[in-house]
């Protein structure tokens, strides 16, 4: 029986992330709703600065790989649309969802974020400011991002990474939860 | 049920598992072996084939991802870049043990299709991908800008 609970728990743990994300229940006794927003926005960070999710936001025109954030191996471009060279493309490799054969990561529209929106040495107060920013987040308005990172299918990968990839923190509903709880809160944003 | 694609313009029929791996496909059932196994994980580049005249690795796409498309491999390749590009090859001498020079073809066909009068740079971002054990990169950057020559005639 211990074996068999031992198994259970190794198995259900197998494609979760190490780090977790807190609930925005856990931050209504913030009365302040600046504070409380900054405190929602520094909380889903965890993803935002995640490997899963950094890597395809490079500071660079090269993406990063592994959860290291190594350099792409082949040493492959942004290119000018962000879906790499137009001889080399990312969909080249990357196809509409992970590839075991390969051991390939793959989702819908792979590609790399504008340059504008590098995650990668940035603080949740940078990332925060530019993601409010629409010369910076590719023209949306602050609610509209909550449903960029609802429904976008490569956002939601980051969760299912496939292969030995740590997955991003929590789950992904969690993270909706905090970045549109943040929103209702005013979207204020950490200070570093 | 068989599982109908078009490959070098001529439809077949494969009998295999919709996450078969289209190199598989090719070699074992299709006994088209020009294509080459190399690392298996999308890093070499040996697998390389067009799936409507872009280069993919076949080892990382599975059958299912190339219903109805045009498949090209290195045994169809007769686009104005596919020919000039062959022609550069021997020109040139490019081939050493030629095992990834299928791939190597492929990729070069792409770039010069895209790009006409591709710079070192681009050969560079386009090329990455096809790795060499006998280092012919050289060669096949030389042979690149000579079947770019031969294209604008």
């Amino acid at each position: 029986m211990r074996c068999f609970l031992l198994v259970v728990v190794l198995t259900l743990s197998f494609n979760a992330s190490a780090e977790t994300l807190r609930n925005p229940a856990e931050f209504s006794s913030i009365e302040n709703p600046d504070i409380r927003a900054a405190a929602l926005f520094q909380e889903a960070a965890k993803v935002f600065q995640h490997a899963r999710c950094a890597n395809c936001h490079p500071a660079g025109d090269r993406p990063g790989q592994t959860d290291e954030g190594r350099p792409h191996s082949p040493a492959v471009i942004r290119g000018e649309d962000g879906f790499g060279h137009p001889a080399m493309r990312c969909e080249s490799c990357h196809m509409e969802a992970n590839r075991a054969a390969s051991g390939v990561p793959g989702a819908p529209h792979w590609h790399l974020a504008q340059a504008s929106m590098a995650l990668v040495g940035r603080s949740p107060g940078e990332i925060c400011r530019q993601i409010k920013d629409p010369e910076q987040n590719g023209g949306r308005p602050v609610g509209a991002i909550v449903m960029h990172v609802a429904f976008d299918p490569l956002i939601k990968w980051a969760w299912f990474p496939g292969g030995d990839r740590t997955p991003a923190p929590g789950s992904h509903q969690d993270f909706v939860a905090l970045v549109h709880a943040w929103i209702e809160a005013g979207a204020a944003c950490p200070n570093d | 049920m068989a599982t109908q694609i078009k490959v070098n313009g001529q439809t077949r029929d494969v009998d295999a598992p919709p996450d078969t791996p289209l190199l598989w496909v090719l070699r074992d059932e299709l006994d088209m072996t020009g294509t080459k196994f190399g690392c298996g994980v999308a890093s070499c580049g040996a697998c390389t084939v067009h799936v409507d005249g872009q280069p993919v690795r076949s080892c990382s796409t599975y059958l299912e991802d190339v219903v109805g498309t045009e498949i090209t491999t290195i045994e169809g390749i007769d686009s104005p870049a596919g020919k000039a590009v062959q022609k550069a090859w021997r020109e040139l001498d490019v081939v050493q043990c030629g095992y990834c020079q299928s791939g190597q073809i492929m990729s070069a066909a792409t770039l010069l299709t895209e790009v006409p009068r591709p710079t070192d740079a681009d050969i560079d971002a386009a090329m990455s991908g096809n790795v060499c054990r006998c280092a012919t990169y050289h060669r096949v950057r030389a042979a690149i800008h000579h079947a770019a020559e031969i294209m604008e005639g």
